[in-house]
This record gives structure tokens, C-alpha cells and sequence, in this order.
């Protein structure tokens, strides 16, 4: 899209979603270093992604002050204006997956001895489709493609699957050994988390798309299998 | 909670026709207007609606006031314009010969950038009209419109202890409304408006604006206007025009979110070269 004829507006714009990358790239490596940190039980490294956390609100809250000064100050319309909503409602979605990538590693320093490896590798396995979720989310906004925003809304369904089967398996090695259920609780919340940190991915698929297209993506068309 | 009145309300909103669907007032059917041997408007076909606000915006020089003067037929006025194409109003063509423009212009009044009021008192500014038309029998009935036209126009209670002073004594902004108040006087069902607020304050505009909302229940209502806030804010419908050509004609609120044309998305995000 070409620039507006007032330059500090585009640089504005170009600023905001600057500051939603941002808030993705860190939240993108919360998850990531959260189940790394899980996998290789690594105390040091979920206490540190436990204090990006509020790096990601203080982006978020700039964002905002610029979107309120960009709505008084330019009165967006057309793309801009779709731009902006979107930016506003991205940015709190990805501030909630910090929270829950922050969530994560809190969970991985309170894990005691009763925790085994099969228990680790579930989480660890399903944090891979969810990270690579938001990564392709991510990119969908920063190339503006309605398309591989639409693709990402699709996949979700395969979380989904995820979190049932890793639900299923916790359940058998809680069954197996009763002194793991303190920790398998605390992995129940972290598979339940990853869940929520999916379900954002595809709300900023779908605002990602309205900001391409300015139509809304109908709830009705997603494929969904699991009814739970 | 009066149920009853609730429920008036919400029957009245789903008995409201959308802009789109309601009757036209107007048709313009394949309208070309030259300037010599420019032509300023290139076939250029679209309705107005009755009961409902169009705004015609654009860039300078783009046609929208030229397209606003050909519904009341203003270009006959000036020398060696020349407008092609039919206007239908009622199913007559307002350009045919024996459509008496000064009647014409009762029906489709018109309101100017900048207030011009007769140098008249506020009275006779409105009662002019109605005087020459003969809508009035007698003074008590001349009094009732010029109260009427005052209060449609949202002037009544700033103007009727001095209804003898002169209209130019009034400010700006009670200028316009005394403009607009006398195009209604006239009981038309037109009322053109070109760039009424561009010389007026916000709180003046404001008023304005609340008043073409108010007109919309009455009257089919063209406003060309370069703030695009403002055909946002008083518009149902939108056209773009650009170069003498209707680039795009919607739903004010589609223009404004999502317009389908990029010239009109490149015009209303300040990004036209």
C-alpha cells in the first residue's frame, strides 16, 4: 500500500504493528523457552521467562496509548481503521499468551521427583503445533495474508486433538502411580494452557483477516470435531 | 419501564427502510456535463433515496459540486454548460423544456458554502418564498411557516424576539439555519447542500449536523462535503467522485470501514497522490 500523503502517519502505523511483532517474537520465545525449560528441567531458564512477562504488558500498554493518540489524533478510516482494531485486539490477545507461556514456567519450577520423563515429552510435544501456530500467525500479520491467516484458523482443530490425547495419557500415569498427581496437575494446567495459547492463535487469525479483507470469518465454516 | 413505548420503538427501527432499498426521490441517468468543450462529468448514473443523507465527496475539481448543481438545474446559469442525460423526479425529467426552473428550485432547495441571506430581516428571509410561490393565505398563515420553517431549522427560540432584525445581524452558524430554514419554507423535498459547514466553528457545525439529522425524516438530502468525518457522521450513502466519474457508491458505513475501490480507499486514508 502506498504512503500517505502525511509521512508521520504511515510512520505511526508502521510503529504500532512494529510493537505487535514485538509482543509476538517475545511471546513466540516464552512458549518455547517455557517447555524447553520443562524439558530439560531447567529452573534457571522458566525463572527467567517468568520476568519477560511483564515486558510483554508494558508493550501492550504502549501500543494502546498509541492507538488511542492514532483514533484522536488521525480518525482512521478504511484499512487504517481496520488496522488499528485489529492491532488493539492482537495485542491483548498476545498479551494473554504471554501470561499463559508465563504460566508454564512458573508450573515447571514446582514440579517435584514424582514427575518422569513420558510426562515432560507429552507436554513438549504438543507445545510444538501451538508455537508453530503462532508462528504462522505471526506471519500471516506481518505479510498481511488473509490466506495464511485463514490456514491457521483452519489447524486448530489439530491442537485440539493434541490436548485430548495428552489429557488421555496424563490420566494413565496418574492411575499408574498416585504420587505423581501433584505434578500431573500441574501438567493438566500447563496441556490446558498451551489449549488457550491455540485458541488466541486463531482469534488473531481472525482479526488478521478482517484487517486484509474488512469481512469477518464465519464461525460457522470451522471445521471442528471434538465437541468437549 | 413502559413496555408498551419500548416496543414502539424497536416496530419503528425493523419499519425504517435501509438507505439502500428506500424509493428514489431522485434518478440521474447517464448525466455528462461540459464546460465548453471539457467535460466535467462523464456519464455518471445514481439515485437518491428519500428520507436519507448522500454525500458526495471527493478531491477538489472532482465534479461533486457540478453533479450537485445539475439537480436543480444551478448550470443553466452558467454560460456555455452544458448538461446531457435525464433527471427524473416523479417520473419527470427536470431538464424537459417545460419544467419552470424557479418552480424546480422551490422543490430541490439549496443551501451554499458560505450563508447568504437577503438583506432582509429574519421574517422576510423566510417569508419571501412562501410569498412568491403563494403558499400562504393571509399574514396569520405567513406567520405559521416562517414559526414552522424557524423551528424545523432549530432557530425558533434564538430568533423569535427579534424576527424584525436584519439576517446578516445573526452569526454564521444561525446564518446557515436561516438559510436552511428558508429553503423549507418553500416545502420542498429536495434540499441540496454544498459544503454548509466549511465556513462555520465545530460547535456551529455541530449544530448543523444535528439539524440534517433531523431533516432526514423529511426530506432526501445531497450534502457534497471535503471533510470526510462529516459525510461519515451525516451520511447513509456515499459516492466518490474522482475526475468527473463515480468511482464507488455504497453504504456510508462500508465506504468508510472496507471500500471495495482502491482509488476511494487511497482518497479517505489520505494517501491520494
Amino acid at each position: 500500500m502506498s504512503d500517505h500523503i502525511v509521512s508521520a502517519y504511515s510512520e505511526e502505523l508502521e510503529r504500532l504493528s512494529a510493537e505487535i511483532m514485538k509482543m509476538g517474537g517475545i511471546s513466540e520465545t516464552m512458549i518455547v523457552d517455557a517447555t524447553r525449560a520443562l524439558s530439560a528441567n531447567d529452573l534457571e531458564l522458566a525463572k527467567e521467562v517468568v520476568l519477560r512477562d511483564p515486558l510483554v504488558d508494558a508493550i501492550e500498554a504502549d501500543a494502546e496509548r498509541q492507538i488511542v493518540s492514532l483514533i484522536a489524533r488521525r480518525q482512521p478510516m478504511g484499512h487504517d481503521l481496520r488496522m488499528i482494531l485489529s492491532a488493539m485486539k492482537i495485542s491483548s490477545e498476545l498479551e494473554r499468551i504471554a501470561d499463559l507461556a508465563k504460566n508454564i514456567a512458573k508450573r515447571a519450577q514446582r514440579l517435584d521427583e514424582n514427575v518422569n520423563d513420558e510426562m515432560r515429552n507429552a507436554i513438549v510435544r504438543m507445545s510444538k503445533p501451538v508455537s508453530r501456530q503462532l508462528n504462522n500467525v505471526l506471519n500471516a500479520y506481518a505479510s498481511a495474508s488473509a490466506d495464511k491467516a485463514k490456514a491457521v484458523w483452519e489447524s486448530d482443530d489439530d491442537i485440539d486433538n493434541h490436548y485430548n490425547s495428552v489429557f488421555r495419557e496424563m490420566l494413565t500415569y496418574l492411575v499408574e502411580d498416585p504420587r505423581r498427581i501433584s505434578a500431573g496437575a500441574h501438567m493438566l494446567f500447563m496441556a490446558k494452557n498451551l489449549e488457550r495459547i491455540g485458541d488466541h492463535c486463531t482469534n488473531i487469525a481472525e482479526f488478521v483477516y478482517y484487517q486484509v479483507i474488512g469481512d469477518y470469518l464465519s464461525e460457522l465454516e470451522r471445521p471442528k470435531q471434538d465437541q468437549v | 419501564m413502559d413496555t408498551g413505548q419500548g416496543t414502539a420503538m424497536i416496530d419503528d427501527s425493523l419499519t425504517l427502510p435501509r438507505a439502500a432499498e428506500a424509493a428514489p426521490r431522485i434518478d440521474c441517468r447517464n448525466i455528462k456535463v461540459y464546460y465548453g468543450q471539457a467535460q466535467a462529468i462523464h456519464d455518471v448514473s445514481m439515485t437518491f433515496p428519500d428520507r436519507a443523507v448522500t454525500a458526495l465527496i471527493g478531491p477538489s475539481g472532482c465534479g461533486k459540486s457540478t453533479f450537485l448543481r445539475c439537480l436543480n438545474r444551478m448550470n443553466d446559469t452558467i454560460e456555455n454548460c452544458r448538461v446531457e442525460g435525464e433527471i427524473l423526479m416523479d417520473g419527470e425529467n427536470i431538464n424537459d423544456a417545460d419544467i419552470d426552473p424557479v418552480l424546480l428550485r422551490s422543490r430541490v432547495g439549496m443551501v451554499f458554502q458560505k450563508p447568504n441571506p437577503f438583506p432582509k430581516s429574519i421574517y422576510d428571509n423566510i417569508a419571501y418564498g412562501p410569498r412568491i410561490h403563494g403558499l400562504a393565505n393571509g399574514r396569520e398563515d405567513l406567520d405559521a411557516i416562517v414559526e414552522k420553517s424557524l423551528r424545523r431549522a432549530g432557530l425558533w427560540e434564538e430568533v423569535k424576539d427579534r424576527l424584525t432584525a436584519p439576517g446578516t445581524s445573526l452569526s454564521g452558524g444561525q446564518q446557515q439555519r436561516l438559510c436552511i430554514a428558508r429553503a423549507i419554507a418553500v416545502q420542498p423535498e429536495v434540499i441540496l447542500m454544498d459544503e454548509p459547514c466549511s465556513a462555520l466553528d465545530p460547535i456551529a457545525t455541530a449544530r448543523i449536523e444535528e439539524l440534517i439529522d433531523e431533516l432526514r425524516n423529511r426530506y432526501c438530502i445531497v450534502i457534497v462535503t471535503h471533510s470526510m468525518q462529516q459525510a461519515a457522521r451525516v451520511s447513509q450513502r456515499t459516492a466518490f467522485f474522482h475526475l468527473g466519474h463515480v468511482v464507488e457508491l455504497g453504504d456510508t458505513n462500508q465506504i468508510f470501514t472496507n471500500p471495495r475501490e482502491k482509488r476511494t480507499e487511497d482518497y479517505i486514508t489520505g494517501r491520494f497522490g
